[in-house]
């Protein structure tokens, strides 16, 4: 009832306004009428009158302030109003509108990411019951898992609901373009119904279905069913040739189905052909997931997978010795390297908007002192300070709302071109990214920031307001002491926004520093001139000595092409990880109980100088020794001669496999080649001639004359020329190799990122020290003018400007640099060969920040300095 | 507790002022209160006015143009329903509050 009068007000504002005037007035009319019934004089009735009813515009206004419906329309009226006072600013409009939005879309940007990764969960049912299992030995604490133990620990009474393996594969598959390699991954036929994932086509693999002899059967992904098969809903039922193995498709996969830990691949098989290495207890080619039994606890489960790994060890000495296991939860297997980046950007985007809104209020305050007047003038005119304070509200809302619907829009854009930065290989271990947009969560913490910044910007210029000395505000040029508090107050501001630009530039210079670093590290090669190329054969090269065969003919044949120096094959790429790889003793000398596992390499005989390796002692293997009826050799890297010899010349002394005979002799050292990622600490390797323990994945290295790129694509040309069976993937150079591997992509995005957000804050808040300081400038001009009067010289008027400047910066500094130090610290896990309090970096920043401010003081000082005495003084 | 405080007690003088008068324009609303507390009640207008137009919108009073005894055109307001309710709850809230205040000057 009350609501539609309210409404219905709305559209007859006049005839209210009206309304309430004749009320009043009838009211003064009726006290006039019964002053002059009981004998007044007629002026002195009117004004006996019209004194007794006070302030009639204050009344007026709150008894409009009550009709509901009449707020609504004097808020519009104030929205007009802040809208006009906006466009007759245009240069403070766009200032603090653009960097509002600055602030806003950063920091809403950066929370979309962290949004998708860190607060959605894992799109599996109840995904934090999830884990993933792991067997683990001191020189690898997150390593594969044997298929035999595995089997065991399903069998024993570990407190998991259901326990799967999963492990990739790569499937040569014939198209009209050739042979190419596929990736696929093997599971145990629970894996989907343990995640709580269902085909949306066919069905899941049957209980039973990964036992040796069960027909082959695979699962499809989404994207592998629209691209292969053209999205046919028939395709279910066919069947399908992976590395000339005939399997049956029984299902597709939902396109929302990803499992980051294995990256992107297109046919789900199942462990039923078991591989060599499944059927041996000591070789570890799978992975663990297990979902929580209810009630059990990460911490329960750890305890009985450490005390089942013992038991077996007890069990088979030879295989399992050293060997305990362990699990982590599925969310940090995933998330785990990109949880401490996003959440420093996240800090990052934090301090940026921090900074955003501490400019806007200076401006804001600057703007409130030049309103001082028009405020008075309305004070007077009888607006109540709840009014005034309305006022205040709506403009800073006006100014809110516009900076966040730029914001937003910017936000949108940023996540579109930061996805796209993130390179296809990368998006496949990432693929929760795909999800960042702006869904409600999103829209949410823009509201959020947006509401704190209303609030800032409200209440900044209402302080003005209760500190108000009105009547010194009407009279003009007054200089009362409201301006100088509020002076306090904005140098307080710049000092707050040039601090947390000290921390930014810090956290950008360490950042920064540890990328570099991090790009320098040592990798044992010469990364130029350098290609590579994946040429994977067919299983029926691993018939008689086929694979040795290929081998040397690959060598003479890429060898032989223009711009070829010299070529080398390796069972492995450099700069991925420091894998187990097998477990070394040294023969004649009694164990120390530990295990000694150890990457191996299979290299040709050309690689060590191919890669440019440096020999530090013996030799390389040559040509005839690559051969496995050759006696055994390896060469070793440094960090194994020191271990396992040390202080010792490990040349001419013998390896061997544990639990082998066979004595391997060692005839070469080479200094550490990087195999890990580049911020990994080195470990022991050793490399093996190709031929004595062959692999049918050939990792081409070709050390070119020109620029490496030209020799790219003759490269997979000349391996087809040899056999077109053979599939070629992954053609790329060293350099684009090491600069897109893992850590490097990590360290460059957040470097890159910070780096952003610090210059952004470096810019802005030199901007807020040059307004403040010129709008001090300006109200001091007479005060200059009568001192440059009285015989002050130039010079101790710019002391006079720098020197309040200096202050602001140097309290600035110092306090950014303290808060710094405490925040390198949160950020110490993301630091690479730095430390948290890197003297050239503080340094560096002390320069930068120091000298770009004092550029922006010496700007107004100058003008200052440049003041005509005689204008100063006539000015007002 | 008794819900009470100063605007409440105007309330109340006016929806009371109401309910013994029927119906009756601001100013003369202002006239009663005065003279029904023998001259120590002076309610200003600066907040009866206010006061009329929020209980208007809230429903407690309606109003009307009407002439007055001198033929002038004024604004009457009269009770409904609802404000005949308000004002039984505010007369006893109002009650307490005095019963509240009595008893804590009776203690010392």
């Amino acid at each position: 009832m009350s609501l539609i009068r309210r409404i219905s007000n709305l559209f007859s504002r006049s005839k209210v306004d009206t309304e309430i005037d004749a009320e009043l007035q009838s009211h003064i009319d009726m006290r006039v009428e019964d002053n002059l019934a009981a004998g007044m004089p007629e002026d002195r009735a009117r004004r006996d009158a019209l004194v007794r009813f006070g302030n009639r515009a204050a009344t007026k206004e709150r008894v409009t302030g009550m009709d509901a419906a009449l707020a609504l329309d004097s808020i519009w009226t104030d929205i007009r109003f802040a809208l006009r006072q906006l466009v007759k600013n245009p240069d403070f409009a766009c200032t603090s509108i653009v960097v509002l939005a600055l602030g806003i879309g950063s920091s809403v940007a950066i929370f979309a990411f962290v949004d998708a990764a860190l607060i959605k969960p894992l799109p599996y049912r109840d995904s934090t019951r999830l884990v993933s299992v792991y067997e683990t030995v001191p020189s690898c604490p997150l390593c594969n898992v044997s298929y035999q133990n595995y089997l065991d620990w399903k069998r024993s009474g570990l407190p998991f609901s259901s326990l799967e393996a999963w492990g990739w594969a790569r499937y040569l598959i014939n198209t009209p373009e050739g042979t190419e390699p596929a990736r696929g991954a093997r599971v145990s036929d629970g894996f989907f119904r343990t995640l709580g994932v269902t085909p949306i086509l066919g069905r899941d693999f049957h209980s039973g279905e990964d036992l040796p002899g069960a027909p082959r059967t695979v699962l499809i992904t989404y994207d592998a069913w629209q691209k292969r098969f053209s999205g046919n809903r028939a395709v279910v039922g066919q069947s399908v040739t992976l590395s000339n193995i005939s399997y049956s498709i029984i299902g597709v996969l939902p396109r929302s189905f990803h499992f980051a830990p294995l990256g992107a691949a297109d046919f789900w098989a199942t462990l039923n052909d078991p591989s060599d290495c499944d059927k041996r207890r000591g070789c570890h080619g799978l992975f663990g997931l297990a979902r929580l039994e209810d009630g059990a606890s990460l911490r329960s489960a750890i305890a009985g997978l450490k005390e089942e790994a013992s038991q077996l060890e007890r069990q088979y000495p030879a295989s399992n010795h050293g060997y305990s296991a362990t699990a982590t939860t599925l969310t940090d297997t995933v998330m785990g390297d990109i949880r401490p980046v996003l959440l420093v950007l996240l800090s990052g985007a934090f301090l940026l908007l921090l900074i955003a809104c501490v400019n806007v209020s200076g401006l804001l305050l600057v703007r409130s002192e030049g309103r001082r007047r028009e405020t008075a003038v309305r004070a007077y005119l009888g607006a109540t300070s709840a009014r005034l304070f309305r006022q205040f509200v709506t403009e800073a809302l006006v100014l809110v709302m516009a900076g966040s619907a730029l914001g937003l829009g910017s936000a949108y854009l940023a996540m579109k071109l930061l996805i796209k930065l993130v390179s296809a290989d990368r998006m496949e271990g990432m693929p929760f990214l795909l999800t960042v947009g702006l869904n409600p969560q999103v829209l949410g913490f823009a509201g959020a920031v947006s509401l704190f910044a209303a609030v800032v910007f409200a209440v900044v210029p209402a302080l003005r307001l209760s500190r108000g000395n009105l009547r010194g505000d009407l009279a003009e040029g007054s200089r009362g002491s409201a301006g100088n508090a509020w002076r306090r107050l904005g140098s307080r501001l710049i000092v707050l926004e040039l601090a947390t630009a000290v921390v930014l530039l810090v956290g950008a210079g360490l950042l920064g520093k540890s990328f570099y670093r991090l790009l320098h590290v040592d990798l044992g090669m010469q990364t130029d001139h350098l290609a590579t190329l994946i040429a994977a054969t067919p299983k029926s090269y691993e018939e008689g000595n086929k694979l040795n065969v290929l081998e040397r003919l690959m060598v003479s044949q890429i060898g032989s092409l223009p711009g070829v120096q010299s070529v080398g094959i390796s069972s492995h790429r450099p700069v991925r990880s420091w894998d187990g790889g097998v477990s070394l003793v040294v023969p004649g000398r009694p164990s120390n109980g530990g295990r000694n596992d150890v990457p191996e390499r299979d290299v040709s005989a050309g690689y060590m100088a191919t890669v440019g390796a440096k020999l530090l002692r013996g030799r390389y293997f040559t040509d005839e020794e690559d051969d496995d009826t050759k006696p055994r050799v390896i060469v070793v890297n440094q960090t194994l001669a020191q271990r396992f010899f040390p202080g010792e010349d490990p040349i001419g002394k013998h390896l061997a496999y544990e639990g082998s005979k066979t004595r391997i002799e060692i005839i070469g050292e080479v200094e550490d080649i990087k195999e890990g990622q580049l911020d990994s600490p080195n470990q022991a390797a050793i490399y093996v001639p190709f031929n004595q323990d062959s692999s049918r994945t050939f990792n081409l290295v070709v050390r070119t004359r020109q620029a490496e790129e030209t020799v790219l694509p003759t490269l997979a040309a000349a391996v087809h020329r040899i056999d077109p069976s053979i599939a070629t993937s992954d053609a790329t150079t060293m350099t684009k190799m090491v600069n897109d591997s893992y850590s490097a992509y990590l360290h460059r995005s957040s470097a890159w990122l910070m780096g952003g957000f610090a210059g952004v804050a470096l810019l802005l808040s030199v901007i807020g020290l040059y307004g403040i300081t010129a709008y001090s400038v300006s109200q001091r001009t007479r005060e200059i003018g009568v001192r440059m009067a009285l015989g002050a010289q130039r010079s101790s008027v710019y002391r006079l400007v720098l020197k309040e400047a200096g202050w602001l910066i140097g309290v600035g500094m110092v306090g950014g640099l303290g808060c710094s130090v405490g925040a390198a610290l949160l950020m110490r896990k993301l630091l690479f060969d730095t430390e948290t309090w890197d003297a050239s970096v503080l340094a560096g920043v002390t320069v930068v920040l120091t000298m770009s401010a004092l550029l922006a003081s010496y700007i107004p000082a100058r003008r200052a300095a440049s003041v005509n005495p005689v204008d100063a003084l006539r000015a007002e | 507790m008794a819900k009470n405080d100063l605007q409440g007690t105007l309330d109340l003088l006016v929806l009371k002022t109401l309910s013994q008068m029927g119906e009756l324009h601001g100013y003369g609303i202002a006239v009663h209160i005065q003279r029904a507390s023998d001259e120590l009640l002076n309610v200003e207008e600066g907040s009866l006015y206010p006061a009329l137009h929020r209980m208007e919108q809230s429903g407690w009073i309606t109003s009307e143009w009407a002439l007055t005894e001198t033929k002038r055109r004024a604004k009457y307001y009269r009770l409904s329903a609802t404000g005949r309710k308000q004002l039984l709850e505010s007369e006893e809230s109002f009650d307490q509050l005095v019963k509240g205040v009595r008893a804590v000057l009776r203690y010392a």
